[in-house]
């Protein structure tokens, strides 16, 4: 498996904040990561250092990407997009392919068709012309997926993916998500433990510090040894997370 | 009546505020639907203001106030576009204090100036029927850079626009983008106080787009409605300010205001049709 993105020794903050702290993380070719950590304990920042919208205050993050080829797509959390502005959900797919790259140009017939074949797959293609505003938390979701993944990025990385969306859209995120997965890395960060670790692959702990735990299985006192104070959402007796199995805890 | 109309375009005067109300339909239509569809309507109202000081410190050293003005416009669009990126200086704050700082320092220095200043009610309040032709070709100037650079960078505009951390993420160059349109911001303030005056500008840059939001919700159709309103409400306003002799600058905002009001029942007219369609459809099944 080749790496894809290494992060070494790395600390990260805003205004003399130390956010994150000596953090190590290497995402290679089909990682499934679920960033878990408490509020306020650095899942945020260490998705901004992943897309070199933050520097680190030390250590470095080190891209190994191919020049053909986007190397990160990103699903931001819904809650900040200003749902006035006039932009169509195919311009925000579309917007996707959109790097210094490509000249900042217009877009190709090829880039149009392949919007379309995105919209089709997130099952928007009947609001393709409407504005962004029109559409409903869920469905918003969907269009910012599909700009996330219509430059096939090696990685794809998603802020807090189940904030929004209806239980429908869900079960059909995580079974795209696993499709995905066999084409790029993903690395979720999600507050919602006990749904997140039914399919990843592995675990980081983040809170200051990063822990990073080679399975998608964790327990009560595994977290409390990362000193990562969150509560597993359980029914009955942990763990009851196998990969493979999808089923949802809403409490 | 319509002879009347059509004899004006004898005179050389009359042809040239034409000319300058068709230029700032069009730099006004473009770079105001992006303000409006940015959220900027206060940050360019900021700009505005503090070209007065350059106006002022023009006439007290004896330059061109229009240069002084565009040294000024510029140079406060820049300073808001860092202060707002960099600092943790509240903007809204930023802005104010820069707004009253410009039209303080204008003032200052239009007292300070011997004699009396020529043409500076112009400056506050606008006046088109006397644009000449140095003001044309410099609007013909920054009409071309404006359309040019909008229709070549057009997507990367609404991308960047629309989601400046996306962008960001995408290694495309936000910062100089922003810096870029923030100066074609400041600059059509400057060419457009020639025609509505320091006071009026903001509305040249806000009602005609604010009409066309009403029927679109795409950012380039927004810019051509706008700038077809924005030259059907200018002309109107230069035949009315020049029939009634009023000031021009301020008739075309009223003319503005009027079309807006117009749009605005037309759109809740067609909108009670359309749903009253439907609750028909509806209860004929």
């Amino acid at each position: 498996m080749s790496v894809i993105i290494e992060i070494r020794d790395a600390s990260a903050g805003y205004n003399h904040d130390v956010v994150l702290h000596d953090v190590n993380l290497t995402i290679q070719e089909e990682d499934y990561i679920g960033v878990i950590g408490p509020n306020g304990g650095g899942k945020t920042t260490l998705v901004r250092l992943i897309l070199g919208l933050i520097q680190p205050l030390r250590g470095e993050v080190i891209y190994h990407g191919d020049k053909q080829r986007n190397l990160i797509g990103y699903l931001p959390q819904v809650s900040q997009t200003d749902r006035s502005f006039p932009i169509s959900v195919n311009e925000v797919v579309l917007s996707g392919l959109m790097s210094a790259r490509s000249g900042l140009s217009t877009y190709t017939r090829n880039d149009r068709s392949r919007a379309s074949e995105i919209l089709e797959m997130m099952g928007i293609a009947h609001l393709r012309k409407k504005s962004i505003g029109e559409l409903s938390g869920g469905q918003m979701q969907r269009a910012f997926l599909g700009r996330a993944i219509i430059s096939e990025p090696r990685l794809l990385i998603l802020d807090e993916p189940n904030t929004f969306v209806d239980n429908k859209f869900e079960h059909d995120l995580y079974e795209l998500l696993r499709e995905l997965n066999e084409k790029m890395a993903i690395l979720m960060v999600s507050h919602d433990v006990g749904t997140i670790t039914s399919y990843v692959k592995t675990i980081a702990c983040v809170n200051r510090n990063l822990h990073y735990h080679r399975s998608n299985i964790i327990t009560q006192s595994q977290l409390a040894a990362y000193n990562c104070p969150i509560q597993l959402i359980t029914h009955g007796e942990v763990p009851h997370t196998v990969l493979g199995e999808h089923h949802h805890n809403h409490d | 009546m319509t002879e009347n109309m059509l004899h004006l375009f004898e005179y050389e005067f009359f042809r040239n505020a034409v000319w300058a109300a068709l230029l700032a339909s069009v730099t006004c239509g473009i770079t105001g639907s992006y303000i409006v569809a940015k959220r900027m309507v206060f940050i360019s109202g900021g700009i505005t203001h503090a070209s007065f000081g350059g106006i002022g410190i023009a006439y007290f050293l004896g330059f061109n106030p229009v240069a002084g003005a565009a040294v000024f416009s510029i140079l406060s669009a820049l300073g808001i576009e860092y202060v707002s990126g960099k600092t943790n200086v509240r903007e809204d704050s930023a802005i104010g204090i820069l707004w009253s700082l410009g039209m303080a320092l204008g003032i200052i220095f239009v007292f300070m100036t011997p004699g009396y200043a020529p043409n500076l009610m112009s400056y506050l309040f606008g006046s088109i029927l006397t644009v000449g032709k140095t003001d044309l070709l410099l609007m013909l100037g920054l009409s071309a850079v404006i359309v040019g650079f909008f229709a070549r960078f057009y997507h990367t505009i609404l991308f960047i626009s629309f989601d400046e951390e996306y962008a960001r993420a995408h290694r495309i160059a936000v910062g100089l983008f922003k810096y870029i349109l923030i100066s074609l911001v400041a600059l059509t303030i400057v060419m457009n106080i020639r025609i509505v005056g320091i006071i009026l500008v903001i509305s040249f840059l806000t009602i005609p787009q604010s009409t066309a939001n009403l029927f679109t919700k795409n950012l380039r159709m927004m810019m051509i409605y706008s700038i077809i309103i924005g030259i059907t409400g200018s002309l109107t306003g230069i035949y009315i300010s020049y029939y009634l002799d009023i000031p021009s600058g301020a008739t075309i905002i009223f003319a503005f205001v009027v079309l807006f009001g117009l749009a605005k029942i037309i759109q809740v007219l067609r909108t009670r049709m359309l749903i009253r369609r439907q609750v028909n459809q509806l209860s004929n099944q």
